[in-house]
């Protein structure tokens, strides 16, 4: 199948790609889809006592239409309030990458990603 | 080289420019045109001989007569003409068919098909290897048993089915025992007499002839009977009406003709780049070879890259022609039936890529496939949480995901 300009680039040059301590309570961390599916994302986030996000990194396992939406939004999201970051829809997402229809489960997991970053990072507050 | 290199020989493979040449010559009308059933002139004359030439080649190759040799439009409608045909033949001796989980999907649909009007399918579940014994055969063989349908070469993963051993279990059961052959002829001996198969299907497209042209071997002695699924002129016996391809037919008995002289020296040749390349990898941690190492077709390496993603795989091997074991394009989000019909985990079963070789596959480009599959590989793990985990020492199979 044919990948948008938007996708190589990600997938050629992912944005954020790494890991920052779980543990930390100025990161959260957002695991979502399950290897069965072809698809898991993990999405970190480190929020400021200001509550912006200063930083982002993501590692993702699926297709390059997965690894193109995590990169995408650890770039949308640095200098974000968490409500702006929580505001991020999966249609932005794919209009932005131009997915195809059998690529939308993508963006919805990256929003997911997104949402479960954030819970994890508020029931750490 | 040519990009992307092209590593998809069990998918298709291209014609041999000595066949391709032939059956140029049975399309202009300087060339052997005429209808095969024209019975009137020369041009009918001359075709008819090129079939029949062309139908001992593919007789030839495995040991038949060449009146068992019945032309078709490749392996998926043999196979539909082979089980619906004895389906609705026999259907008085009784209606359960044995077959298995990994079969091709012209036969696994067509047995959808046959349940549909009544008849009671058995699929056989391989082992961890992809094998189908003749224990399990013979332990799902029933009273009203009348047909076995199985592959003789897995297309995913190239394990080789122990037909001999089979058709004895069959032939002493009166049952008739039907092949697919579509992956195995011209890559390994058959034998039908020895091997007491009753119906096999071919096609000439994976054996370095053209697309749309394939045959299904009936036999003569037992006498297979067949209800016909295509009505018409009576061509084929009456089995398998439709006016000859002259040209396809040339070219498929040219291939099959050109294969049984080649296919030992092919072989070894086969053998050793699929050990280069499998030696070429097997190095890098959690890389598996799917599928039986023995008892496999020598151009064939299905192997898992555990916690990559196969089609993202594949986006970085752009300059490599192969196929995933993935499904993650398909709205499913199922990947590969086959494998998991080995018992394989769905994430190893989304990770593997299928390397196929063949005839014009050369040391170089095994090499390069290395190379860049190693490269791709690392490059993909770094992006990859499992890896992380994996590497943390995280039991993959204790945590809770979401599935979606």
């Amino acid at each position: 199948m044919a990948y948008s300009e938007q996708v190589i680039d990600h997938y050629e040059n992912p944005r954020n790609v790494g890991k920052m301590d779980e543990a930390d309570a100025q990161v959260g961390t957002g695991m979502v889809g399950a290897p069965a599916c072809g698809d898991v994302m993990r999405l970190q986030i480190k929020v400021s006592d200001e509550g912006v996000i200063e930083d982002a990194k993501f590692k993702t396992y699926g297709c390059g239409s997965a690894i193109a939406s995590s990169s995408l939004v650890t770039e949308w999201m640095k200098g974000m309030t968490l409500d702006e970051a929580g505001d991020i829809r999966n249609a932005k997402i794919s209009e932005e990458l131009a997915l195809p229809p059998v690529k939308i489960h993508c963006s919805v997991l990256a929003e997911d990603a997104i949402k479960a970053a954030i819970d994890d990072y508020k029931s750490k507050q | 080289m040519k990009l992307p290199l092209y590593l998809d020989y069990s998918a298709t493979t291209p014609v041999d420019p000595r066949v391709a040449k032939l059956m140029c010559d049975c399309l202009t009308q300087e060339g052997n045109f005429g209808n095969p059933a024209s019975r009137s002139h020369l041009y009918g004359w001359q075709a008819e001989e090129a079939v029949e030439t062309a139908r001992r080649q593919v007789a030839d190759l495995i040991n038949a007569d060449p009146r068992e040799i019945v032309w078709t439009s490749g392996a998926t409608e043999s196979d539909n003409l082979a089980i619906k045909g004895v389906a609705h033949f026999y259907h008085k001796k009784g209606k359960h068919i044995i077959t298995s989980k990994i079969e091709h999907k012209a036969v696994l649909d067509t047995c959808r098909q046959l349940e549909r009007e009544g008849f009671e399918v058995t699929y056989l579940d391989p082992d961890s290897d992809g094998l189908i014994s003749p224990a399990m055969v013979q332990d799902a063989m029933r009273e009203d048993t009348i047909l076995v349908s199985l592959m003789h070469v897995n297309n995913e993963i190239g394990v080789v089915t122990d037909i001999a051993a089979i058709g004895e279990i069959t032939r002493a059961a009166k049952v008739l025992f039907h092949v697919d052959a579509a992956q195995s002829a011209g890559k390994i001996a058959i034998d039908t007499e020895a091997m007491k198969v009753d119906l096999m299907s071919f096609s000439a497209h994976k054996v370095y002839g053209p697309k749309g042209i394939g045959a299904l071997y009936v036999r003569r002695k037992p006498r297979v009977r067949l209800e016909a699924q295509m009505h018409g002129g009576g061509h084929e016996r009456g089995m398998r009406s439709g006016t000859l391809a002259t040209h396809q037919i040339v070219g498929m008995g040219a291939a099959f003709a050109i294969a049984k002289e080649e296919m030992d020296s092919e072989h070894t040749r086969l053998m050793s780049l699929r050990q280069r390349l499998w030696d070429g990898v097997k190095d890098m941690e959690e890389v598996y070879l799917n599928g039986s190492h023995e008892q496999r077709v020598s151009g064939n390496a299905n192997i898992s890259f555990n916690f990559v993603e196969g089609e993202s795989l594949l986006m970085s091997l752009r300059e490599l022609a192969v196929s995933s074991g993935s499904a993650c394009t398909s709205a499913s989000l199922e990947p590969s039936y086959v494998l998991r019909a080995l018992g394989m985990s769905d994430e190893l079963a989304h990770s593997s890529i299928r390397f196929s070789m063949g005839r014009f596959t050369t040391e170089a480009e095994v090499d390069q496939a290395i190379e860049q599959v190693r490269k791709a590989v690392t490059k993909l793990r770094e992006l990859s949480p499992l890896w992380d985990m994996y590497k943390d020492g995280v039991d993959l199979n204790s945590v809770q995901w979401a599935a979606h």
